[in-house]
């Protein structure tokens, strides 16, 4: 069952080799680690801990994007769950209750775009490109337009800290990834929310209750993007309503695209969305430590990625999949494709059991 | 240089009612508040338009130019005195310039320059940018007094015009001190987090204790920087110099706690002398130089960085 797990998100464990290999190369350093003022320092440590608002994004956009649905507004979340923390811990509150108080936010924003998309019907990506415009603005007012800054050691300790060493965002998005990953495959959440991507209609026909399903994926992602805004505000000691999370819910959709996971909605992988988030991680890490002009950033990234893409594309998995049939010392081919496609069939349960 | 320090000093300490200005109303074309340094302009403005008699029409575009010509038809349309404009690029302003000139209504380009043709505007009030990046490069050649050094540094957003003018200005200010050498430069995006995290990679990439100095492009990337040198486990402002361009309040705190070592600022006045143009313009037709170039003042660690702080903190930067 492990092995069906694996043969899903294998393509991603080899993009990550890869890039990752890529660093390497660029910089024979990359894999050191040391361990200095209480924590551990490294490349490798820093591209887990960079990736963390991406990969928090990626957990709750996976679920959105399994309902054939999209959020928009999840950069545009953060800004606001930053501006806040940031407010509450400027106004004299402990770190909970700024924690708390996002996180609030977060639902809030959630359950918005939930009631428009579930409710009102609206599209997904009109319903949320809604909050996306007007959210900044929000986070602006709360921050009156200013760089928010605090020295609420808590609050702080949730982006810069560290946890046995390692730092507090990868602690959190880690938690949280399994976290999801559990809920939704070790009950039928998961299977549920793939049907309503699948054919909302037949699903409710069949007796789901899409609507609130749909809401409750809708506040996932509100939270996740709440908690990325926690983090992110936290690292820097202040909320920048302008710039916090600004175009991150392009990486997080990109994250899941890169999972393997189809926008056109249905089955989903978190663990995939996660690799992929790290992947986009790597693929900055090496672009900083090239020590290549910032003209070629976007180029390179671009490039890395469709290649990335290209190798995922169905044309190409087709090609490949015929070329190893093709090639001799292999059982006749038919039946093995007949296989295959029966196994595809049941991933569905299989993937879930073995998932947790 | 002296003419703006003298109306910088006059609109930041008097800041003149002139019955000219009074009852006018103005619109001004803010880019956004992308960083604390153009929230600041945007309450320095305010504040100059309020204590001038002045209607202040204000505009935020974030970030986007099409807000931006949007707004300043919306301007046109009300029929407004005079038009303040804070280009978010340079190019692709020439039709609605024309507009505003066909309406016979003044503009000043605030902070940023456009590639038009110069009668289509009245005058652009902005730093020289290239020299800001002198100063600080001037600055640092000092510090070192002839010894090695190599300096990491923190480029704006990439193709933007104070990105690349200051990298040339600081280039050219170390050009003749062979023991001055940049060794990385990477993009940061003037945001306090891209700062942070391509100092880390720095870090890595270099080592700590391999790096003499950072040079960043503006103080918001700076600061995110500097908690990047103390997570390594480096001194920011004795370990690894810092300099860098805008003098924003928080840097103004780190050079006081010894964390940073000099800033050049970038006033947000920029609003102050345009008022004074326009005076001058109503009153008797005056017309201005095409470029009014505001004063760009070194701050180190002998001038009294606390005290600035807590002047600026109210600004809204």
């Amino acid at each position: 069952m492990m092995s069906d797990t694996l043969r899903r998100i294998a393509p991603q464990l080899v993009i990550l080799a890869v890039v990752i290999l890529l660093n390497f190369i660029v910089f024979p350093g990359f894999f050191s680690i040391e361990f200095q003022n209480g924590r551990l320092f490294g490349n490798i440590i820093d591209v887990l801990n960079r990736g963390a608002p991406v990969a928090l994004l990626a957990t709750g956009m996976t679920l959105v994007i399994a309902t054939k649905g999209i959020d928009l507004s999840v950069g545009a979340v953060m800004a606001i769950a930053g501006a806040v923390a940031a407010s509450v811990v400027t106004a004299g509150g402990g770190w909970v209750p700024a924690l708390l108080a996002a996180l609030a936010a977060g639902l809030a924003c959630g359950s918005w775009n939930g009631i428009l998309v579930a409710i009102f019907r609206v599209q997904p990506i009109v319903a949320t490109l809604v909050l996306m415009v007007a959210g900044r603005g929000i986070a602006q007012l709360i921050t009156e337009g200013k760089i928010m800054t605090f020295i609420n050691p808590g609050l702080i300790h949730l982006g810069a800290g560290t946890i046995l060493g390692v730092p507090t965002p990868v602690w959190i998005w880690i938690i949280m990834g399994c976290l999801v990953t559990y809920v939704v495959r070790r009950t039928a959440l998961g299977m549920l929310i793939e049907a309503i991507g699948i054919n909302e209609t037949s699903s409710r026909l069949a007796g789901i209750n899409s609507r609130v399903l749909l809401v409750a994926v809708y506040l996932v992602t509100g939270f996740c993007a709440a908690l990325a805004g926690v983090v992110v505000a936290a690292d820097i000691k202040g909320a920048d309503a302008n710039n916090a999370g600004l175009w991150m819910e392009l990486d997080a959709i990109l994250a899941v695209v890169i999972g393997g996971n189809s926008l056109l909605g249905g089955r989903f992988s978190i663990v995939a969305s996660l690799l992929g988030a790290l992947i986009i991680q790597s693929v900055n890490s090496v672009i900083l430590l090239s020590g290549m002009p910032p003209e070629f950033n976007l180029v390179i990234k671009a490039l890395l990625i469709i290649v990335i893409l290209f190798i995922q594309s169905p044309t190409v998995q087709h090609a490949i999949y015929l070329f190893r049939a093709s090639t001799p010392p292999h059982a006749p081919t038919e039946e093995r494709a007949e296989k295959s496609a029966e196994k595809s069939h049941k991933n569905n349960q299989t993937a879930r059991e073995s998932l947790s | 240089m002296k003419l703006s320090s003298i109306l910088l000093a006059s609109a930041l300490v008097l800041a003149p009612m002139t019955a000219m200005a009074a009852g006018k109303t103005v619109g001004f074309s803010q880019i956004g508040s992308e960083s604390g340094w153009r929230a600041a302009e945007t309450t320095v403005t305010k504040q100059q338009a309020e204590e001038r008699g002045v209607t202040l029409k204000f505009a935020d575009a974030q970030q986007k130019q099409e807000n931006q010509i949007k707004a300043l038809r919306g301007f046109i349309a009300q029929g407004v005195d005079a038009i303040f404009l804070a280009p978010v690029v340079a190019t692709g302003w020439d039709a609605v310039l024309e507009e505003a000139q066909d309406a016979k209504i003044p503009v000043i380009l605030l902070d940023r320059k456009v590639d038009a043709d110069p009668s289509l505007y009245m005058t652009a009030v902005t730093s020289d940018t290239v020299y800001e990046g002198e100063v600080a490069g001037n600055w640092l050649k000092e510090a070192v007094a002839g010894k090695d050094c190599r300096i990491v540094e923190l480029q704006g957003t990439t193709g933007s015009s104070p990105a690349i003018d200051r990298k040339k200005g600081f280039e050219k200010a170390i050009a003749d001190a062979p023991n001055l050498k940049i060794v990385r430069s990477q993009t940061g995006d003037f945001t306090r987090a891209q700062g942070k995290v391509v100092m880390e990679s720095f870090l890595k990439a270099e080592g700590a204790a391999n790096i003499c100095a950072l040079y960043a492009h503006n103080d918001d990337m700076a600061v995110g920087a500097i908690q990047a040198i103390k997570e390594a486990g480096a001194k920011p402002g004795s370990d690894i110099l810092v300099v860098a361009i805008d003098a924003v309040p928080d840097m103004h705190l780190a050079i006081a706690n010894g964390e940073a070592n000099a800033t050049v600022e970038l006033t947000p006045n920029m609003a102050g002398p345009a008022f004074d143009i326009l005076d001058a313009y109503w009153k008797d037709g005056t017309l201005p130089e095409k470029w009014v170039q505001t004063e760009s003042k070194l701050y180190t660690q002998k001038d009294d960085n606390k005290a600035v702080y807590e002047m600026k903190k109210s600004l809204g930067y």
